[in-house]
Order: C-alpha cells, then sequence, then structure tokens
C-alpha cells in the first residue's frame, strides 16, 4: 500500500483557475484588439505586441531578480499589457510604450507584491503617468482608417478624441460612435466591439454586471444632470473601456456588491466632475485611480452581514 | 433573502443499484467513541464470547449513545483507533465467527409512552446518521422549558457528491421512514412533518410523496440541487423560512431536524428490537480507480475497517486519498484498520489532487458570493493570518460550519476554509 495523502476538506476543487479567469479576460479584449487593428492599421497591433511583450518580460525580470516565485503563467501581465495599449493613441511611440509598461508592471504592481496586492489598476496609473510625462504624444490622435491615404508623404491626419472637439468642428455621428470610427486610443473608440466583451465576460462569470452599469449609469445620469448628452459621454473616451476592463479589476475593487455599487458610482461622479470642470477632456483614468485609493476604506464600511448574527 | 449556494459536480454512479451485502469481514474494530459526548467503557473483556446486537460499551454521562456488537464472535482484544475528530478512542476487536448469531435478549422493545419510547431509542444506540453523531434520545429529550418543537424536518437533502446511501434508503425503504416519523411525532409531540429532498432526486421525491398521501401532517418539499442545502441552518431556513440565530438551535425556531437514515432505522428498532449495528455505505470514487459499475452501496457491520472496504471496492489502482464522508466535508485517513462507524455514510477513493499550490489571493470575491451564512471567507483568513481575534469575532468567524464551498469555489486553490477552522478555533479559544 502506498502513502495516503492528508488534506484538509474540500477534496474536489472548481476546475477554475486564475490563469482561466485571466485568459477568459485575454478572450474579452480580442474583439477590440481586432476593432482598433481595423481602424488604426497594422501599428496599432505592433503597439499592442509591444506592450504585452514589454509586460511579460518586466514581470518576469522583477520576479527573476528578486528570487521570487514566477507568475507570468497567470498570465496577468499580458492583461495589463493590453489595457495600457488600449489606452494609447496609435501614433505613440515604442519605447515610450516600454516605460509605460514599466511603470504599470514594476512601480505599481510587483514592488507592492505582484498579482493581488496592488492597491491600483497597473494600467490605469501606467496611463496617467503617460499622459503627464508625455501629454502631446498621448493626445496625437489621427483619423480612422488614415494608413488608406495613399500619399504616404502627406503626414497622418490630425484628429482630436471627439471630447476635446473645438466649437464649431464636426462631431462624429452616433453610429460612428458606437462602431468606433472615430479619433482615440486603440481600445476605447469602439463601443460595440467593448460591449461584446462585456457580454463575455458576464456569461463567463468573470465580472459581475453592478461595477460597469453603475459606473455608465452614473456618467449618463451625471451628464444630463449638467445638461450634456449622455449618450454622447458614455459612447466617447475611455467611459466604456474603463467601467467594464478596468473599474472591473478584482485587486482593486471592493468585494462585496454594496462595496461594487459605491466603487461605480464613485468613478462615474468622479468622472462627470473631471469633464464638467477639470482642465482635462478626459476623467474616467483618475476617477478610478482615486476609487482604487479608496477600495480598502469601502470594503471596511460595506461588511457582509452574516445570517442569524446579532444585529450590532 | 437568498442563501448562498455553490454548484457542485454531479457523481451518482451508485444511485441507482440496489444496496448489496458483501461478505462479512474477518474482524470488526468497534470504537467506544461512536457520538458526540462521553465515549464507551467497554463491558467486555478480551477472550469473551459475544453476540450480534449484544451490548459492549456504554457510559454513564448523559450525553452518550450506547454501543454494540455487530457481529457474534470473540473478543480478540482492545486497540486504539483514530477517531476522525483526531481524537484517539479505546475499540473492541471482535473474530468474527461463521455462526452470526443473535443476541437472545433483542426483541421489539415495548414502547407505550414518550417515557418508553424515549428510551427505547437509547437502548437502539441511535445516533444522527447524517455525520454529526448526536445521541437521538437526547435530540428527541429536549428540554422543553426551553421551547416547543413544532415541526420535525427530515433532512434527505444529501447535498454532497458520490453519496447516495441516504436516497437508497428512501428507494429501499420509505415506508420504514414515514414510520418513523409517525413514531416520533405521535410521541414527542410534534404536529407536522417536511422532508426536504434535493431536486436531483425527483425519483425519491415522487416515492416520499407516495406513501406520505395518506398523512397531510407530512409534507415532501424540494431543495434546490446546490450545495449546501442539507446543512442544519440551511435547510431550516429553506423548509420554513426561520432563521436559526447565532449560537442557537433549530429547536429555538421549533423545529428539530434528523437524517432521513436516522428516522428510518428508528422505525426498524421498534420494529425488530435489533440496535444500530449496521450501516449503510457508499462506495466510490475517482473514475481512474473505481469502475461506474463497481460504485455501490454496502450493508456493512459497523466496525468494518478501511482495508475491507478496499477489497469490497474492487479498485484498478492503489488510491492516493481515502475519504470518508463526502468530498466537501469528508476527512481524508491513512490508516486502513480505520473501522465504519455508526456516522460513516460514505467511503471514496481518490487519486491525487488536481491543485496541491497555492497561488495568490486575486480578491475576486468568489468566496464571499458562495458563503451559505454570508460571511466574509477572505477577510476572516486575512484577520486569521493577522491572529486579530476582536477582528475574527466581528467576522463571526465562529459561525463557519466548515462547508468548504469557499475552497472549492477559489481560483487562486486556495485553503481558506482550513484556515476559517483555525480562525474558528481561535475566537472559541479566547
Amino acid at each position: 500500500m502506498n502513502k495516503l495523502i492528508i488534506e484538509p476538506n474540500p477534496h474536489i476543487r472548481s476546475s477554475n483557475t486564475t490563469s482561466q479567469i485571466m485568459v477568459g479576460v485575454i478572450i474579452a479584449a480580442i474583439p477590440s484588439i481586432i476593432a482598433s487593428t481595423v481602424f488604426f492599421g497594422l501599428k496599432s497591433l505592433i503597439l499592442i505586441a509591444t506592450c504585452v511583450s514589454a509586460c511579460i518580460f518586466f514581470e518576469f525580470a522583477f520576479r527573476l531578480i528578486f528570487k521570487k516565485p514566477h507568475t507570468i503563467a497567470n498570465f496577468s501581465a499580458v492583461i495589463t499589457g493590453i489595457l495600457l495599449a488600449f489606452c494609447l493613441p496609435v501614433t505613440f511611440p515604442l519605447y515610450m510604450a516600454v516605460i509605460g509598461s514599466f511603470v504599470s508592471i514594476v512601480i505599481v504592481k510587483e514592488m507592492f507584491g505582484g498579482i493581488g496586492q496592488n492597491f491600483a489598476n497597473p494600467a490605469i496609473v501606467g496611463r496617467i503617468v503617460l499622459m503627464l510625462s508625455f501629454p502631446s504624444y498621448m493626445s496625437n490622435y489621427v483619423e480612422p482608417f488614415f494608413y488608406n491615404h495613399a500619399d504616404s508623404s502627406v503626414d497622418v491626419v490630425s484628429s482630436a478624441t471627439p471630447l476635446a472637439v473645438e466649437a464649431g468642428e464636426i462631431l462624429p455621428s452616433y453610429l460612428d460612435l458606437f462602431l468606433g470610427n472615430h479619433g482615440g486610443t486603440l481600445g476605447e473608440t469602439s463601443a460595440l466591439a467593448l460591449l461584446l466583451g462585456f457580454a463575455y465576460l458576464l456569461c463567463m462569470k468573470i465580472i459581475r454586471w453592478i461595477t460597469p452599469v453603475v459606473f455608465v449609469g452614473t456618467v449618463a445620469v451625471g451628464t444630463l444632470v449638467f445638461g450634456g448628452d449622455p449618450l454622447f459621454a458614455v459612447l466617447t473616451g475611455g467611459v466604456l473601456l474603463g467601467a467594464i476592463f478596468m473599474a472591473t479589476d478584482y485587486t482593486t475593487n471592493p468585494m462585496t456588491p454594496h462595496g461594487k455599487a459605491i466603487f461605480a458610482f464613485g468613478c462615474g461622479l468622479i468622472t462627470v466632475i473631471i469633464r464638467q470642470f477639470g482642465g482635462m477632456p478626459e476623467g474616467v483614468a483618475f476617477s478610478i485611480l482615486t476609487m482604487n485609493v479608496l477600495t480598502p476604506l469601502i470594503d471596511r464600511v460595506t461588511k457582509t452581514k452574516p445570517f442569524g448574527a446579532d444585529s450590532s | 433573502m437568498i442563501i448562498n449556494t455553490v454548484t457542485l459536480p454531479v457523481h451518482n454512479n451508485s444511485a441507482e443499484k440496489a444496496t448489496v451485502t458483501p461478505e462479512l469481514p474477518e474482524k470488526v474494530i468497534i470504537s467506544m467513541a461512536q457520538s458526540i459526548g462521553a465515549p464507551c467503557e467497554p463491558l467486555v473483556k478480551p477472550g469473551d464470547r459475544v453476540l450480534k446486537g449484544q451490548l459492549i460499551g456504554d457510559s454513564s454521562g448523559n450525553v452518550s449513545a450506547p454501543v454494540h456488537a455487530s457481529v457474534s464472535g470473540k473478543v480478540s482484544g482492545e486497540t486504539e483507533i483514530l477517531n476522525i475528530s483526531g481524537k484517539l478512542s479505546r475499540a473492541i476487536v471482535i473474530e468474527t465467527d461463521s455462526i452470526q448469531e443473535l443476541h437472545p435478549d433483542i426483541k421489539p422493545p415495548t414502547v407505550t409512552d414518550r417515557e418508553s419510547f424515549l428510551k427505547a431509542v437509547r437502548d437502539s444506540g441511535s445516533v444522527g446518521l447524517g455525520g454529526a453523531g448526536f445521541p437521538t434520545h437526547l435530540k428527541l429529550d429536549y428540554d422543553r422549558k426551553r421551547a416547543t418543537a413544532d415541526t420535525l424536518i427530515i433532512n434527505a437533502a444529501e447535498c454532497e457528491p458520490f453519496i447516495t446511501s441516504d436516497y437508497r434508503e428512501i428507494m429501499e425503504l420509505p415506508h420504514d421512514v414515514i414510520e418513523g416519523i409517525r413514531l416520533v411525532m405521535k410521541y414527542i409531540g410534534i404536529p407536522k412533518a417536511l422532508i426536504g429532498i434535493e431536486g436531483d432526486k425527483p425519483d425519491a421525491i415522487e416515492k416520499m410523496r407516495e406513501v406520505s398521501a395518506n398523512f397531510p401532517e407530512i409534507t415532501v418539499k424540494q431543495l434546490p440541487a446546490k450545495y449546501p442545502q442539507g446543512a442544519e441552518k440551511v435547510i431550516v431556513y429553506q423548509m420554513t423560512g426561520k432563521l436559526v440565530k447565532k449560537g442557537k438551535l433549530p429547536l429555538d425556531s421549533g423545529c428539530i431536524v434528523m437524517n432521513v437514515s436516522t428516522i428510518s432505522f428508528l422505525a426498524e428498532y421498534m420494529r425488530t428490537g435489533i440496535p444500530l449495528i449496521t450501516r449503510r455505505v457508499t462506495i466510490d470514487g475517482d473514475e481512474e480507480l473505481i469502475d461506474k459499475e463497481n460504485a455501490k452501496n454496502v450493508f456493512v457491520p459497523v466496525g468494518t475497517t478501511l482495508e475491507h472496504l478496499r477489497k469490497i471496492a474492487g479498485l484498478k489502482r492503489e488510491p492516493a486519498r481515502i475519504i470518508i464522508g463526502g468530498p466537501m466535508m469528508g476527512s481524508c485517513v491513512y490508516d486502513m484498520n480505520t473501522p465504519v462507524v455508526k456516522t460513516t455514510g460514505s467511503v471514496l477513493f481518490l487519486g491525487e489532487p488536481d491543485f496541491t499550490r497555492e497561488s495568490p489571493c486575486i480578491r475576486c470575491g468568489k468566496c464571499i458570493h458562495v458563503c451559505s451564512i454570508n460571511l466574509n471567507p477572505y477577510e476572516i483568513n486575512r484577520a486569521y493570518d493577522a491572529k486579530n481575534v476582536e477582528m475574527l469575532k466581528k467576522l463571526c468567524a465562529d459561525m463557519c460550519m466548515s462547508c468548504a464551498s469557499c475552497s472549492f469555489i477559489c481560483p487562486a486553490k486556495r485553503h481558506i476554509s482550513e484556515k476559517g477552522q483555525l480562525a474558528k478555533q481561535l475566537v472559541l479559544k479566547k
């Protein structure tokens, strides 16, 4: 008789693993990757690949240098890379993208202990650091399908994100906004692609509906209150990208449904306030970062109430 | 209020096969500690000849149930075995003879009123067969000043995979189940009874509805086929809508919860007088170890060793893990001399675990969403790591019932439930 294994119960485990969840998120990002390639050309694929490779490399190297067990097999670095690239315009220089990846992985994620330990979403902070460091490059948006212009000697047609459109310029139609046929960063332009990813994440039970719905709902209602166009507000900028892919990041948002609702409401509210009163056209990244920081506090005030426990 | 649940994989290869009685083991090892409470003192010594059904262990302790010889034969010695609870207990070893003579004193008990009924229940050696092992006579002889039981809940949820022994009890002895319910209702004075069966056992629901048709005071209720319906607090809530408060018993909500096999045994005992010496045990496990055809329920004498059960099981290869109880709440055993006790409903032969390494928590919150008593396993784990007893008390860590849904669902394969148990001990100690 061979030796028997002794282990605590349970003796069966669900087949669901961390890497499966991460692969699920990557699959959910595929429609947006395709959309960005369609609208902004192969260069967007190169940018995404650069960020992903840089993120994987930095995580691997950090863990190697500090003699920690490797974690690249859980694919979370891939997601950080994809999401960071989603925040960049297609014209963004590759070496700067590598700097962003360094900030995301090394400073935000690994220095705080790696997966599950970071206080803020790595891609969000990466985006913010790049935004503050290279503002002109970060807002160098181009028209979709610019790569079709036969005359390559002409500089690519610059375009503002619809949020920053000056008075008098023509705004894209709702349909163009929905499909993604307008200027913006790689991942944020196509609402259709993001919603496909959202549907997949919900079907696979990777995320719960509450964060994205409350986030987007708050932005819509808040914009309406300030006299804006709610549909336009939701379809432009990073609202959908942030609400679906970034505000739902497990590690940096509260764990209970009530907490998630408070978190998402805060994200939406701060987004609207920054857009209305701030100096920048976009506020999604800052709103999520702010709420990330507040997450431990929200977790503290939204405890679960055990059934039958004293009401104290 | 919705009770959080988790959906477990279905393993019911043993469900549709009639229980078989395999050959008798050459020896049985009968534990003197087969119920919660005081262990029994042996009443026989090595060399004695004992007969089937003979009283061989009893205790003067209040919380205790007597132990009987499950075979006839010669007492060959006394030994010590490790209980599922991790405590050593005395055990009597009996070498089985070929006669299997029943003790002459065994005859149906005379029951006329509450007192004689309770005495008969005690004499039967009955304990809660669902796994808790609480002496049945004590559950029925409850403190009537404390509360009045108005509902008898029969727990036939059998919510863990693999185990089908309660299901077979219903399919094979439905009339005993009803008879047992009626006896308890009559002598203990409980006006109504509810039988809870999970919806994935439609045959059992139909069978119980059929045999209880003439008794309007007995109602069969379908439970969702989700884990953990069989947990006491959960089944009380699902059946009556009443919450069992922290630190309270179902009795305080007017309910007495009994396992279906226990109730059916009582009916059988009142008819035959044969005490609790035989146990229906589900033998099953991973399909790489045990063929579908070999998964079965067997009647074995209490005291049958795992070694004997392993022979009966017909394994294809050596198991890596042997579990007594279900895959969610059962315990690993490592000693092949571990005997079947009254509460052993199943023995599972499993291969190597699929996941052995923990990875970092990603704060997905799934553990919170599956906790049936709405605890926060994540925070309890953190507070335990910090040995923060005050926080553990606030989080009600002592309410954890070790259903292990949190560990089951965890994508990082963390031992959340194990730490929950340690946290519970920490709170109870302070």
